[in-house]
């Protein structure tokens, strides 16, 4: 399956016969295949088909050639002759991105950033780990677990996303409204600038000279700087948790019921959702026995046992106040594990409902949850396609599951639209297009909606700052204003609809 | 609102346009401008030539959503009002920033990127901005962020101005992450050398308690504890030491927070070193107040500045001429050449003429 793929254009290669861009290839192949050690450049076309999408697989474009640099050293030859050919460079991690961050250029080179997989120190006093970008997440935490510490971001892919990328996305994860994001997590990073000059940002401090362009590189998508090191800060292994898990008749009651919990002045380390249709998903794919309701919320506590004990009772309380049918606690650490399972296993749940599932990722202020959910069943009825809902409730990010099948004419397409609409709602309750898997090439046109032309045209000012070539992965994360234009979204402000009493789907 | 008898509070305001205007205005004349809001922290920084630009008046907040944990306010609010409205719906900026005078806003608080004793547990300012309204330096108004803890629509420009000392651009409203106030708090006092009160910290924040402070003040290690009734005792109980009676406690922390401990005062240069949190004690001639657990250290002394720097450098940090040093000279710490680059052509992008706060962080930024 493939979409029609947005155009990027190039200014290198515009208007480059074949033969120029054959040419060109075979320069950048000889100049690169001279500086980078046996085995690291990749040019033939079977190599390269592993590398045409990330997670997004419903975009795919080959890459040029893909480069996978061992060293510091190794990702500036390739960037300075890339800079000096003035050709485009998309880095990547492990490929686990859902928003098409990671997309190759069929006129540019692929930077692959897996082999550099080494764990180059744990400082154990001051509770940091040095990391190349290739580290998996999850490794991190294995590797410091003696210890007693961990690495708190975890977002659903852990096992196999790296720490390079979780930087690039800003990745969040379940446990989010307690311990934060990538970037509450990360004392500093090392990046290389696309005309290969290397540059810490950051340091073993809490805090570091000048500008936070530390916080900047996080969550900007390869379009800044490629990182090819960072220092994560390590948290103290909570020694307890425990988990309630309330079911409601609707959907709006457990949406209060969060609320409620957050009022209270608790902190709950992960604070979940899951809507009917996502229930009888999990419910069907593994023995997990959740209650047959509209609305399930799992709560989860963590701290000492003293602490723990006594929040999880109060937690219970409010759950039942708020009306839900059924509350139950987890009495061990294996019954933990077995109410999580079913939320976890929410993703390959669904993709049983259906051939593909198209997931979003807007974020909106939790109050607006019951309006949205109807905008959603709406806009589900609308395009005639399946919508179900896993909600990262704590922190108002949500996860509607477009069912489609890419096989049928026109679905992928519907998805899509419905897909945009759904984001589009989200900001017009004064929410964001993406709270933790990036806009990429997947978002791009949400963006317009989002931000203004003069706010889009201050993040390309940015970008230019760092980048004055415009050659790290072009195309994705910020419209052109052109784009914009052509796509004809209404810009909106703060919430504010144009005309807020008008029907829209 | 809990105002003093005495004091007359001036009325919620939305001086946006007369901001932009006065920027406009600026720009036209080519004339720079020193963005102001109560001055409590005018001291910090390298002096800034602009012509003053007053956002006390705009003020108010604007939106707070208790069960979102989340407020909005404009820049000019003073901090107090937001900390009393949080206070009276049990919640708190868990960053707990120093205040440094009556008047302390909301704007200056986050281009200032300061925080107190809970920081290395909590986080710092930069981690609880969630959004912000910006005038940059063509004048114009630009939102970034917003009102959601989870956002990575668009590069992170809101963080980008905490800590910016108002060069890159006019706060005029900021949202920020707000967090439920703890329920009971203790502080453990313990005789302690500088040494041993270092690892000690160190090895407190590599457990899993509830450690919301921890500091070290001639001879004396205090740990604060957060959280629970049942998990703030457990905790004491473990750690032993001696508790502090609740005000005696606070005021403590406060004093720690507000630079007014004896230490803070004196001849010198007050210095601020932000260092890996385990660095052992500094081969300087001051005694340092440690706070955030090791990792921020103050000092008097009149010690040569590039040894001051030399020493935070070593140990992988850097060191601030926090107040009392040479405003025409450098009081952040020297970036390198690249980095410094990098700076320019940021504050370019933001602020192209060059109007905000000229010189207030480094020389020609």
């Amino acid at each position: 399956m493939s979409c029609p793929l947005p155009e990027i254009r190039v200014t290198s290669t515009v208007g480059k016969t074949e033969e120029e861009l054959s040419r060109r290839r075979a320069e950048l192949a000889a100049r690169l295949g001279k500086q980078l050690p046996a085995g690291t450049l990749l040019t033939h076309e079977d190599e390269l088909r592993p590398f045409e999408c990330d997670a997004l697989s419903a975009y795919r474009r080959q890459p040029l050639m893909v480069a996978m640099p061992r060293t510091v050293a190794e990702v500036q030859a390739v960037l300075r002759t890339c800079h000096d050919m003035a050709v485009p460079v998309v880095a990547r991690g492990a490929g686990t991105g859902l928003s098409g961050g990671a997309l190759p250029l069929e006129q540019g080179v692929l930077l692959n950033l897996s082999r550099m997989d080494q764990v180059l120190e744990v400082d154990v006093p001051n509770r940091l780990a040095r990391v190349q970008p290739g580290v998996r997440n999850l490794h991190i935490s294995e590797r410091v677990a003696q210890h007693g510490l961990y690495y708190a971001p975890d977002p659903s892919s852990q096992i196999a996303c790296s720490i390079g990328g979780n930087v690039a996305e800003n990745a969040g994860g379940v446990h989010c409204l307690k311990y934060g994001l990538t970037v509450h997590n990360v004392a500093s990073v090392e990046v290389v600038t696309i005309d290969g000059q290397h540059v810490r940002l950051g340091g073993p401090a809490l805090d570091a000279p000048g500008y936070d362009l530390l916080a900047l590189i996080h969550g900007s998508e390869g379009l800044l700087a490629v990182i090819v090191e960072v220092t994560v800060r390590l948290l103290p292994k909570p020694v307890y948790a425990q988990v309630a898990v309330a079911a409601f008749a609707r959907v709006d009651a457990a949406g209060d019921a969060v609320a409620s919990i957050i009022a209270s002045g608790v902190l709950p380390a992960g604070l979940e959702m899951m809507d009917r249709g996502c229930i009888e998903a999990v419910n069907g794919f593994l023995d997990v026995g959740y209650p047959d309701c509209a609305g399930l919320v799992l709560c989860e506590l963590d701290g000492t046992q003293a602490e723990v004990s006594s929040q999880i009772e109060a937690v219970s309380g409010i759950l039942r106040d708020a009306g839900a049918v059924e509350v139950t606690v987890s009495r061990s650490e294996e019954e933990r594990l077995r109410l999580w399972s079913g939320r976890k296993a929410a993703f390959p749940a669904v993709g049983r409902l259906a051939p593909d599932y198209y997931c979003m990722d807007g974020t909106i202020p939790r109050r607006h949850l019951a309006r949205v959910l109807n905008e959603i069943k709406a806009l589900s009825e609308h395009y005639r396609l399946s919508v179900v809902n896993v909600f990262h409730a704590g922190d108002g990010n949500m996860h509607p599951l477009i069912l489609y099948d890419a096989n049928r004419e026109g679905e992928l397409q519907r998805a899509e639209k419905l897909g945009g609409e759904i984001l589009e709602a989200c900001v017009a309750a004064g929410g964001t297009i993406t709270g933790e898997h990036g806009v990429g090439i997947e978002k791009i046109d949400q963006m317009c909606v989002q931000f203004s032309p003069t706010e889009l045209q201050q993040f390309h000012d940015l970008k230019a700052a760092f980048d004055p070539s415009g050659l790290l992965n072009p195309g994705k994360a910020v419209p052109t204003l052109a784009r914009c234009a052509e796509f004809g979204a209404m810009h909106v402000h703060g919430g504010r609809l144009p005309f807020p009493d008008l029907e829209r789907f | 609102m809990t105002a003093g008898n005495s004091v007359s509070i001036p009325p919620d305001a939305d001086l946006t346009e007369a901001l932009q205007n006065a920027i406009h205005a600026a720009l036209a004349d080519q004339r720079p401008l020193e963005i102001l809001g109560s001055g409590s922290k005018r001291f910090l920084g390298r002096e800034s030539s602009g012509q003053r630009l007053d956002i006390g008046g705009h003020r108010g907040i604007v939106t707070y959503e208790p069960s979102e944990l989340v407020m909005t306010a404009r820049s000019g609010t003073p901090l107090a009002e937001i900390e009393s409205l949080l206070g009276r719906h049990g919640q708190m900026l868990a960053f707990e920033p120093p205040h440094f005078g009556p008047g302390a806003t909301l704007g200056g608080t986050v281009a200032c990127n300061l925080a107190g004793p809970r920081r290395p547990y909590a986080g710092a300012t930069r981690d609880f901005v969630l959004g912000t309204r910006v005038i940059n330096g063509k004048g114009e108004i630009l939102r970034f962020g917003g009102e959601v803890m989870k956002n990575v629509a668009g590069y992170d420009i809101s963080r980008l101005m905490a800590g910016a000392m108002g060069t890159l651009g006019l706060l005029l409203e900021v949202s920020l992450k707000v967090l439920p106030a703890p329920r009971v708090e203790a502080t453990l006092a313990f005789e302690r050398d500088e040494p041993q009160a270092l690892v000690d910290m160190n090895r407190c924040a590599g457990r899993p308690l509830p450690v919301s402070a921890a500091a070290w003040c001639a001879g004396v290690m205090y740990v604060r504890l957060s959280g629970s009734e049942t998990g703030v005792a457990a905790a004491c109980a473990e750690l032993g030491g001696d508790e502090m009676l609740p005000d005696t406690a606070l005021a403590f922390w406060d004093a720690l927070k507000e630079q007014r401990l004896a230490a803070f005062s004196g001849e010198g240069v007050l210095w601020r070193l932000s260092l890996p949190p385990a660095t052992g004690s500094l081969p300087l001639d001051a005694e340092s107040v440690i706070d955030w657990g090791g990792a921020q250290r103050w000092l008097r002394t009149d010690e040569d500045a590039e040894r001051v720097r030399w020493v935070a450098g070593e140990a992988g940090g850097h060191a601030v001429a926090f107040k009392d040093g040479d405003r025409q000279g450098s009081v952040f710490h020297p970036m390198g050449g690249v980095l410094m680059q990098l700076h320019r052509r940021v504050k370019d992008a933001l602020d192209p003429h060059g109007l905000f706060n000229p010189g207030r962080m480094y020389a020609g930024l």
